[in-house]
């Protein structure tokens, strides 16, 4: 055999791998999808039915079996953005610290160690701590503020972690750039390296709204009001929330099956503002990328 | 007097000895090549003029080195401003993610420059120096990225000029570069040093003997021979620096 039939057979069964791989990898990527599609459109399905002008707006009723979930919505609401308010200055914060300004020692490979461990923390056990620190020792009571901090607890090494990634991820030549031309450390971070890391901190934004807006656990013993039929005067006060109240209609009502649709409904609204919160950290995103890359 | 001075100079990577001792001065307005094989601490050496050195974990230097007689590791220096002074130039070019103008004007304006019509003027004036305004003239407002990295190497010198230094510092600026973008660069060395005191490293030995009005051959963290570049290239005094620009070895 000639060396170039040779070639041209290991150069066949080259691509034919690569057909095969790329077909697995392609069946796979569409598996991933359909589920998605799958689950989503049962929600819409199952819920769109009992999505009405009353019952986004009004006030629960019968234990959840009817009315509206209004109040449950503005819960939600007001603890992501109240969780995403504490976690992320501070976390963005730590990120850099950590990154940019510490150095490589072992306190900081401690620190690193200790923030991986306690994202994997179930998150039932940020609610007892929540519980005991917010709620019993500061005497917080169940209020909007305790279920927001311990929902940022849970966020917080998520966003560390997110945030020194996207410093990471920016080659040293941009800060030796900067400093060779007299700028100091913190103008080359402001001015620099935080720009171009933007985008991929942003992420970790949409990461964290994800996580905190469906957590149960954490608001259960901080914040979560089964039923109210008013809206909180203040964040001191408790309220209800979708995931607590999808929990409650689903189990303790007094009449489950008239229930079911209402928690189709509420599933939806929780997934819709998860989505929506979603694409507006997405055009964050892309603003922010463009500018870097116009600026 | 001497522009820039270095006496004794040990530097050490952790247990590591990059520099064993090196002494030599630099004239003002001359350009001093630094050449060597690969790993003898040409970087090294250049790299502690603008004190960048500083920020390897570890490190540590013993020896004066003197810039306008005054010493440059001194308690009293500020870093940034010693910086500002001594520019530096990258082997890869490093434009910042910003537009054309910005990236020059980043230098006056981290420095405090406020008054835009004089920002203006200074962007003009170093892409002019630079060799490269009659090609972005019509486009500042664009992003650096949109240059070939040719242009990109020119603007991160007009972004080093900017802020008018006295001292010029380039490691390896065209190794990166065609040969044509490599000439201009070269034809760019030669107007600055009517201005600006340049030490350049190199690996091309074309490029030394073409720039350079000083050469310095070092070898294993020594400066081994320090002389007129056609001294150098002529009539070297050590044979290693013969083999050396010769080609046989290194
Ligand atoms: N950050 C660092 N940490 C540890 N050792 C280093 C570091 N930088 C350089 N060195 C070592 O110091 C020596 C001198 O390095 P330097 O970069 O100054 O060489 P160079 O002459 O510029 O080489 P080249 O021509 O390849 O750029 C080398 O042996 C290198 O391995
Ligand atoms: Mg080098």
């Amino acid at each position: 055999m000639s060396p170039e039939t040779k070639t041209g057979h290991v150069g066949r069964s080259k691509r034919r791998n690569q057909a095969i791989a790329f077909g697995i990898f392609r069946v796979l990527g569409f598996v991933v999808i359909a589920i998605l599609f799958v689950i989503i459109g049962f929600i819409v399905i199952k819920g769109a039915g009992a999505i009405s002008w009353e019952f986004l707006t009004g006030m629960p009723s019968e234990g959840g079996a009817s009315g509206g979930i209004f109040p449950a919505i503005v819960g939600t609401l007001c603890l992501v953005a109240g969780s995403v308010l504490i976690s992320f200055p501070i976390g963005v914060l730590s990120g850099i610290y950590i990154n940019e300004y510490a150095h490589n020692n072992w306190v900081v490979r401690f620190i690193r160690i200790m923030n991986n461990n306690l994202s994997s923390i179930p998150s039932v056990v940020f609610g007892l701590f929540g519980m005991s620190l917010f709620v019993n020792t500061l005497e917080w009571g169940d209020s909007i503020i305790a279920g927001s901090f311990t929902l940022a607890l849970l966020a917080l090494p998520l966003v560390i972690r997110t945030t020194e990634e996207a410093l990471k991820s920016i080659d040293d030549s941009f800060r030796q750039g900067s400093l060779a031309l007299g700028a100091t450390k913190l103008q080359t971070i402001r001015r620099v390296i935080l720009p171009m890391a933007y985008p991929n901190i942003i992420t970790g934004l949409i990461l964290s709204i994800g996580r905190v807006s469906g957590e149960t656990a954490p608001i259960l013993f901080t914040v979560a009001a089964s039923f109210l039929s008013h809206l909180p005067g203040s964040i001191f006060e408790p309220v209800m929330a979708l995931p607590y109240h999808l929990y409650v209609i689903s189990t303790s009502g007094t009449d489950i099956e008239a229930s079911r649709t209402m928690a189709y409904g509420t599933a939806l609204v929780l997934v819709a503002i998860v989505l929506v919160a979603n694409l507006v950290a997405n055009a964050l995103r892309n603003f922010f990328g463009n500018k870097v890359k116009m600026n | 007097m001497s522009k820039l001075a270095a006496k004794d100079i040990h530097f050490y990577y952790g247990d590591f000895e990059a520099l064993k001792g090196i002494t030599m001065e630099m004239t003002a307005h001359t350009v001093t090549a630094f050449i060597g094989p690969s790993g003898c601490g040409k970087s090294t050496f250049l790299r502690l003029f603008n004190r960048m050195n500083d920020l390897v974990d570890g490190s540590r230097m013993t020896g004066l080195l003197s810039m306008d007689g005054e010493d440059i590791y001194a308690r009293n220096i500020q870093v940034d401003e010693l910086r500002k002074k001594v520019g530096m130039v990258f082997q890869r070019p490093n434009p910042f993610p910003k537009s054309i103008f910005e990236n020059v004007a980043y230098g006056l304006r981290v420095n405090g420059v406020k008054d835009s019509g004089f920002i203006a003027s200074r962007v003009e004036a170093s892409l002019r120096a630079a060799a490269l305004w009659d090609e972005v003239k019509d486009k500042l407002r664009q992003s650096a990225f949109s240059l070939s990295g040719g242009q990109q190497q020119r603007l991160c010198i007009a972004r080093a000029l900017a802020i008018e230094p006295s001292v010029v510092l380039m490691d390896e600026p065209a190794s990166a570069l065609d040969p044509i973008s490599t000439a201009k660069i070269e034809e760019l060395i030669f107007e600055l040093k009517k201005d600006y005191t340049i030490v350049i490293v190199t690996h091309n030995m074309q490029q030394a003997a073409r720039v350079s009005d000083k050469t310095a051959f070092f070898y294993l963290g020594e400066l081994i021979e320090y002389d007129d570049t056609k001294k150098i290239f002529l009539n070297p005094r050590v044979e290693a620096t013969q083999n050396y620009i010769t080609g046989r070895f290194g």
